[in-house]
């Protein structure tokens, strides 16, 4: 599947799906089209495929299949398991000022219904400090919530060893401490073991991994409870009912068996390639910074700060040269405000209007990084020459 | 969002972008913490009351520099009087519109006109006053 000469830098945005998981989900559109919860052959068909994925998954996570739970994305998992704990709008959470706005939101939300939320702030190079989240805690405190790796800057925190500490921490307490991590971008490109994160819920989603929209899970440990968003049926124990998107989870499941394909260390090496050579050439330009921690984040995520340029712009000037990336600039998100995640970082509103966003995925080349480096310093240049501060 | 064709071609190739050595007036508005911010420079004949040239300067947005764009272009070589009739509905016409989000865009580029102008218009009333303040 060759593109037109256009290149693709918004990988975190989403992939484009794999074509060996597009062939695993076609038959499941009109061959085996039955609704998995029926109980005839054809739903049989349907159900057998949801439970591979369902094993596929389980495998990959380390836990037990009926640990996981389908839902329609990363924005509905994180709903459900924040707003699933909280049902009684009782108790405290803490999280973090730089999560992704599905679960920011809803811990906002939250907060409004009377539920005590702690926002801890990311220190300057997007890290999470775990001694700031400890000291947070209190007696009433139900739920932790971090999120593996940030989707604008992409750096990584040690969701293992806060686990870890907060295991010892759930021994001298009779009401325990739920452990939960958005890990949506982290899936691709880091352990994912639960039984190493020690957590209690992971949130991932399918079309960050090459696999279709609309589809994703999240793992939810035995001794968890949730009460549901949504009344029906008896899928996903009654935690997710509605019929279940058989060819979108058969095509979850396949993405993630692809993550443990023998080649995948192979594409994350050259993605780190790709991405410490775009970095090393952009900062040769002048006024020209990282967001982000250099060695603590994803091999796909560059986060650049130009000064006197403005994000949207540099965007739009891309675009027009045929190369798709993302801006946390306030012009290109309706919302008139800079990225909440690069302001938490202590970026400063005028400089966050700035940034750039690259995220590779694993179609990229070395030459589209080549041909990208030239454009993005002549379109810098072009747009300083328009500003009034040289 | 989608720009129209418009917006994309004065993004593309902005008229009256730069500066002008002696102005008789400048301007700047919008902020850094906002994200954009618009410099206007004029050049005024002073028989005629009509802006002879009008250049700009813009840090922000496509549509910020777009409206830049236009605003210089509806401008130069209007009396004063007229070039301060030119209003968003103008400039949003000649762009083909805006997304709704970026329509303060344009409300910046009216500004940034006006307040240039205005600058002017002081300037002179001020000089003339002196000179009337001389005589008495």
């Amino acid at each position: 599947m060759k593109k037109q000469n256009k290149i693709y830098f918004d990988n975190s945005a989403t992939t484009q799906i794999d074509k060996e998981v597009l062939k695993e989900m076609i038959p499941y559109f009109n061959l085996q089209f039955g609704n998995a919860s029926s109980i005839h052959e054809f739903g049989q068909k349907a159900e057998a495929g949801v439970l591979n994925a369902k094993y596929i998954i389980s495998k990959f996570l380390n836990c037990k299949p009926n640990e996981i739970i389908f839902t329609s994305g990363a924005t509905e998992s994180n709903n459900t398991i924040l707003q699933g704990v909280f049902s009684d709008f009782k108790g405290h959470l803490i999280t973090t000022m730089f999560e992704h706005p599905c679960v920011l939101e809803t811990a906002k939300y939250l907060s409004r219904r009377g539920v005590d939320v702690t926002f801890i702030a990311p220190e300057k190079n997007g890290i999470i400090d775990p001694q700031k989240i400890f000291r947070a805690i209190k007696e009433n405190t139900r739920l932790i919530s971090i999120m593996y790796a940030n989707n604008e800057v992409g750096t990584v925190s040690n969701i293992a060893h806060i686990g870890k500490k907060l295991a010892e921490i759930n021994e001298k307490r009779t009401n325990k401490i739920l452990f939960h991590s958005d890990a949506v971008q982290a899936c691709y490109f880091r352990d994912m073991d639960v039984k190493k994160l020690r957590a209690d819920f992971v949130s991932i989603s399918s079309h960050k991994i090459y696999g279709p929209k609309g589809v994703g899970a999240f793992f939810m440990s035995e001794r968890a409870k949730l009460s549901p968003l949504m009344y029906g049926g008896q899928q996903e124990y009654g935690i997710r009912p509605g019929t279940y998107n058989v060819p979108a989870i058969v095509g979850f499941g396949k993405a993630i068996q692809l993550i443990s394909s023998k080649d995948h260390k192979k594409i994350i090496e050259k993605m780190k390639k790709i991405r410490d050579y775009i970095i090393k050439e952009a900062l040769k330009i002048k006024g020209v910074s990282l967001n982000g921690d250099k060695d603590k984040r994803l091999e796909n995520n560059i986060n650049l700060l130009f000064e006197n340029v403005e994000g949207e712009s540099l965007l739009l000037k891309l675009d027009l040269c045929g190369v798709a990336c993302s801006t946390g600039s306030a012009c290109a998100s309706g919302s008139l405000s800079a990225s909440h995640a690069l302001l938490s970082m202590g970026i400063k509103p005028e400089n966050a209007h700035g940034s750039l966003r690259i995220s590779l995925g694993k179609y990229n080349t070395m030459e589209e990084a080549k041909k990208f480096v030239m454009i993005l310093k002549k379109s810098v240049i072009q747009l300083r020459k328009f500003s009034p501060f040289k | 969002m989608l720009y129209s064709k418009q917006v994309l071609d004065h993004f593309q190739n902005p008229r009256n972008q730069g500066k002008i050595s002696n102005p008789d007036a400048t301007s700047q508005v919008g902020n850094p913490v906002c994200g954009d911010i618009m410099k206007i420079y004029l050049k005024i004949d002073k028989k005629l009351n009509k802006i002879k040239d009008i250049k700009f300067e813009t840090l922000g947005c496509g549509a910020a520099i777009a409206c830049s764009s236009v605003v210089t272009q509806e401008a130069k070589g209007k009396t004063l009087e007229n070039a301060l009739k030119i209003d968003k509905s103008i400039i949003l016409k000649k762009l083909g519109g805006l997304p709704p989000q970026k329509v303060h865009c344009s409300m910046l580029s009216i500004e940034a006109l006006h307040k240039a102008i205005n600058d002017y218009l002081k300037k002179t009333n001020d000089k003339k006053s002196r000179k009337s303040n001389r005589k008495n």
